[in-house]
Formats: structure tokens, sequence, C-alpha cells
């Protein structure tokens, strides 16, 4: 298949830094927006092999773009608990790398992985979420943007977190 | 991984503690001391007269469905080795070499016929039994003969309808005997399939910073949805096609031996028969076969029952099965008084289409799990629980007291949070094993009622 995705590292890692900064301001509806209207955003249960189906295995978060949307929805209001008064994070993103471009529906998706480390503060407790990034990005009219962003945990399982109510 | 060690408390003080429950029928008054969520020596006295006592969830027959599969668990602070060996007979034993007790597997799960104490080399069958040792020759006969190096198993384990229980109490009263009258309800979430119901791959693992008994009453509690889930309830509403017209109503119903569950309709879509807009009209077409499966199986009043009907049950001490927007499994156990430790996993039918299984799990995930819609805010409702205990020694309280004196209790009274604690001041007060938690009177009895 011809490379119809040109780019480069940087241009990711731009996109991908962009995304924490908007994810640890709290800008959500801004953050939405590098997301293409059939995006996903999915955190696999810890003990889950590589390449597991939502559709099959039970995952911590699998959401579509309308869940993704009402997710952000959510997280803006006093009404959800667990994110009031909001946590602090800090999303830290390395070892950027480019893989394959593969046709999608609704055109050419580009691979790229990373490892991140992201960190929550609430009420006297910093909790640290660690693992790898696997996204799929597409080349809009508005520019390069995600068409799936898939975190893959390292931990055994959510201790002592309990919770994913923040975006990783 | 954080292990609970529960250390031996010494016996009862001297000088009587308050009680820890403080009961007034005639003023329709239920209330449980604070110290309950707070005091260490609370916690060791559980483990002693609780989680030593009862039958404990170990895990579901389908989790090793092929002969030789085995999964590793904790279950109140021990290891559990769980296999199925060659014949296909389900072994509960613990997971420590009899040599000098190193775990013999060290995987979560896996298929092995044998498994090899890495330290010096002990090999063991399925069942438990020694198959072999290096050096077997220096050993007298009498010491090959004695039994001394087998595995140890479990105490007692037994299984109802799929799910498999252990006790560290060898003379514990039989299973079904224990679950009074939760085996109706197991085999009602047993009758939703043809095939045998299934544990769905992927395991939600996580920790609470606040008392495990928190998350029983929590579990159960069918009162603080309006409140704690606003979003999630605001988020159905914004969602096209996320709700039928059912009022949300419903009954709570004791099962004896502090069993309760609430059986309840509720608006949202049940992937086992309650269709919603949003499953759209393939949907409709697979809840109208599983209906007529239902029906077929079962008649109408049960079949309905299944389909329609949410129940969220609590099998004493810490097991959870709620069949409510998809059916979630989940143990929780404590490893300090602020901190419990959940295992929580996700129950389908496995003759379920593959649309019927995503649906399924899509619902679920919506409202159920650390990364849900609606679980998150109950975690941040129990440790606003916790954090509100450090003043347990001022405004020392807890107050279950909704719907009492009531003939029939709703599904949001608090009659399922009082066999609960009546229960569990009964196993304490049985074992002498704390301070405080005192035999309860025949009045305090009825005030559960």
């Amino acid at each position: 298949m011809a490379d119809t995705i040109t780019t480069t590292r940087a241009e990711v890692e731009d996109l991908l830094f962009e995304e924490a900064a908007l994810l640890d301001d709290w800008k959500l509806e801004e953050w939405l927006l590098l997301y293409t209207d059939d995006a996903r955003y999915d955190v696999p249960s810890t003990d889950l092999p590589a390449g597991a189906d939502p559709g099959k295995a039970l995952f911590y978060i699998a959401d579509d773009r309308m869940r993704l949307q009402q997710r952000v929805v959510r997280l803006m209001k006093k009404s959800a608990h667990a994110e009031y008064p909001r946590s602090r994070t800090r999303h830290l993103v390395s070892n950027v790398r480019l893989g394959p471009v593969q046709a999608g529906t609704q055109g050419d998706e580009l691979s790229a992985s990373a490892a991140f480390a992201t960190y929550r503060t609430k009420g006297g407790h910093t909790d640290t979420f660690v693992g790898a990034l696997h996204y799929r990005l597409r080349r809009t009219a508005q520019g390069l943007r995600i068409c799936a962003k898939c975190c893959v945990l390292d931990m055994d399982g959510l201790r002592p977190h309990g919770r994913i109510s923040i975006i990783l | 991984m954080v292990s609970p060690a529960p250390a031996p408390a010494p016996a009862s003080a001297s000088t009587p503690a308050p009680a820890l429950l403080r009961i007034d029928q005639a003023r329709g008054v239920f209330q449980v001391s604070r110290q309950a969520f707070v005091d260490p020596a609370v916690m060791a006295a559980e483990y002693r007269a609780v989680f030593d006592t009862c039958w404990l969830y170990l895990g579901h027959e389908s989790e090793l469905a092929k002969p030789g599969d085995f999964l590793t668990r904790q279950v109140a602070g021990r290891n559990i080795l769980f296999t199925r060996d060659g014949d296909g007979a389900l072994h509960a034993l613990f997971n420590t070499c009899a040599h000098r007790g190193a775990t013999v597997s060290r995987e979560r799960k896996g298929n092995s016929r044998s498994f090899t104490c890495f330290y010096h080399g002990w090999t063991f069958n399925s069942d438990g039994r020694l198959r072999g040792r290096p050096g077997a020759e220096h050993y007298t006969a009498e010491h090959s003969a004695s039994g001394l190096t087998d595995l140890t198993p479990v105490p007692r384990f037994e299984r109802y309808a799929g799910f498999c229980f252990v006790s560290f109490k060898a003379d514990i009263v039989p299973l079904p005997e224990y679950l009074a009258g939760a085996t109706e309800y197991l085999d009602l979430i047993a009758g939703h399939s043809e095939s045998g119901m299934a544990i769905v791959e992927g395991a939600q693992e996580y920790s609470i910073r606040a008392n495990w008994k928190l998350l029983a009453e929590n579990s159960v509690d069918g009162y603080h949805a309006v409140t704690t889930h606003a979003s999630y309830l605001d988020y159905l509403m914004n969602t096209n096609g996320g709700l039928v017209k059912v009022a949300l109503e419903g009954r709570t119903h004791s099962l004896g031996n502090g069993h309760a569950v609430l059986e309840y309709r509720a608006p949202w879509g049940r992937p086992i028969a309650q269709w919603i807009p949003m499953f759209g009209e393939q949907g409709k077409t697979e809840m109208e076969a599983i209906y007529a499966k239902l029906l077929a199986r079962h008649g109408e009043d049960k079949a309905k029952r299944i389909a329609f009907s949410n129940r969220n049950l609590l099998i004493f001490p810490n097991l959870v099965i709620n069949d409510i927007m998809a059916i979630t499994i989940r143990t929780f156990y404590p490893v300090a008084p602020n901190q419990m430790m959940v295992n929580g996993w996700a129950l389908a039918p496995t003759e379920e289409s593959d649309w019927a299984r995503k649906y399924r799990l899509y619902n679920f995930l919506e409202f159920l799990g650390p990364g849900g819609f609606a679980t998150p805010d109950d975690v941040e409702a129990l440790e606003a629980c916790q954090n509100g205990y450090a003043n347990a020694g001022s405004a020392g309280w807890n107050d279950i007291s909704k719907g009492m004196g009531k003939a029939a209790p709703s599904y949001d009274d608090e009659l399922q949070m009082r066999l609960f604690w009546t229960r569990w001041n009964e196993c304490l007060a049985q074992a002498g094993a704390v301070a405080g938690a005192v035999p309860v009177t025949a009045a305090a009895a009825s005030a559960t009622a």
C-alpha cells in the first residue's frame, strides 16, 4: 500500500504532547477536538492478552465516540463526584515510535505507540498509571487527528487506585 | 500485591466495651458504631469470626473449563490454587509447597497437569498429591507414605449452580444450608442460560481506601442512586434510546443467614432481555429470541422475572452478584480497616451471540467498574465515609434505619444493611471475638424484620 500519510515523529509528538497538556488543564472539550468522529478509547483489564477485543472481553473502559463524548460531558459536571473537586493530573508521554500505515474505513491510518506515566493527585494521595499507548491517527482537514487510543496498563490491577475517573 | 495479614487479637477486654450496634425497635432506630470501620482489633476479629467461619466465594466453575486448567487467587488473605484435574474434578488447594512453603504456582492462570516448586523441585499433581521429588531415595519409606508431602487442601470446598466456595472451617454446615434462601437467586442466574453461564475473560481488580463493609452496604443500596449516580442518570436521559419507560420500584427480601436481595424493575436495558431503543432493530430481534427461549424453558412467571427484574444479591459476608444492566460478581477483603481489595467479573450465558455479548459488555462498562460512569462515584462516596470516620470518637454512629417497621420494605429501604450487620454482630459475639459485639437481643433481632 502506498504510504498516504506523510508525517514525522515530531508532528506526532506535538499532537500527543498537546493532548497531554489539554488533559492536564482539564480542557476536555478542546481535547475531544483532537479525536475523529468515529474514534475509540480503550483501557483493557490488566489480565487480558495483547490485542483483546472489547466486544468479547471485559475491559475497564471501552468507549465508542458517543460514550467518549458523554464521558467528557459527565466529567465537566459537579455531579461527577469522583472528580469533584477535580484531581490534578500530569500526563507524561515518551518513547514515541511510528508504526505502519493501514487502510481504515474512513481513510488510511498511521499506527503510533508510546510509553506513558500519568499521575493523579487528590485528597492527599498520588496514584500512578503506567503503561503503553497504542494510537491510530488519520489526516483530516483539521490536521492529524486520533481515531483510536488504547491504554495498556502495566500494573497487576488498579491497586491502590480504585478507579480510572480521569482520562488517561 | 498487598496481602492482608490478620494478626491474632487478644480476647475481649475485661471491662465491657460499648456495643457496636444500637437498636431501638420502638423508636425505629438502627445504628452502627463507626468504630467497626476504623478499629484494627475489629478487623482482626473479623478474620477469625467472619472470614474463617463462613463459606467464601472462590470462583466460577467456567473459569476452569478444561482438564488441567488452573488459576491462583487470594481468598481471605490465603493464596489458593484452584485446579481441574485430568479427570475433570475441581480442587481448592493452599498454594504452598509441602516442603518449605514456597508458592508452587506463581502464574495467574494456565493449563498444567502438574506444579513444580522451583525451590527444590518437588512436583505435585493437579489434585495436590506429590508426584515426585529430586533425591526421593534419601527419604525413608515411612516419610514418603506419610501424606506429609502433599499440598494441603482447603478444609471445605463445595459448589452451587456453578459458583464455587471454600471454607476454612472444617465443620461448617453444607453450602446449600448456608446459602439458605440465596439458592433460589443463584438458580435464577443459572436460569439465564440453556448451556451454562461463564465468566467473561478479563477481571477488574482494584482497591478502595475504605472499610470493606462499606462496599457490602453500597452493593445493595437502592437509596443512593438518585444522588450518587445523578450524572449516570443524566447520561441515560441524554443518550438517545438509553431508557425505556419503566419505573424504579421493587422489594427487599431477607434470605436468611445475613443474606439479602433487592428485586426491582428499572428503566435501563438488560441484555437478557429488556430492550431499549439503543439496542436497535437487530437488538429487538435478538431480545425477542432470547425471551422466547426463556419462556419455553421456564414458563411465563419465571421468564418475566429473569428478563425484566433486576437483582442485587448480597451473600454474607462478601459475595455480591448483581444482575442489573449486566451481571457482575464481586468479592472484597480488608487489608486494613481503611483499605479493601476488590475483584470484579462479568458473567454471561455461553450461548450468547457475538452481538449480544458486545452489547452486554457495553452495558456493563457504562455503569460498572472502575472506569464506568457510576462505580467511580461509589468509590468516592465510600472513601468520603471513611474520611468522615476520622471523627468517629466524637460523631460515632451510622444510621441504617430507613424503612424500619414496614411490612414490605422497598428496594430503597435499608433492611438489607440491618440483616448484614445483625449477622455480622452474631458472628463476632459467638466467637467472643471483639469487645462490643454483644449477643443480639430478641428486640434487636425483630428490629431487623
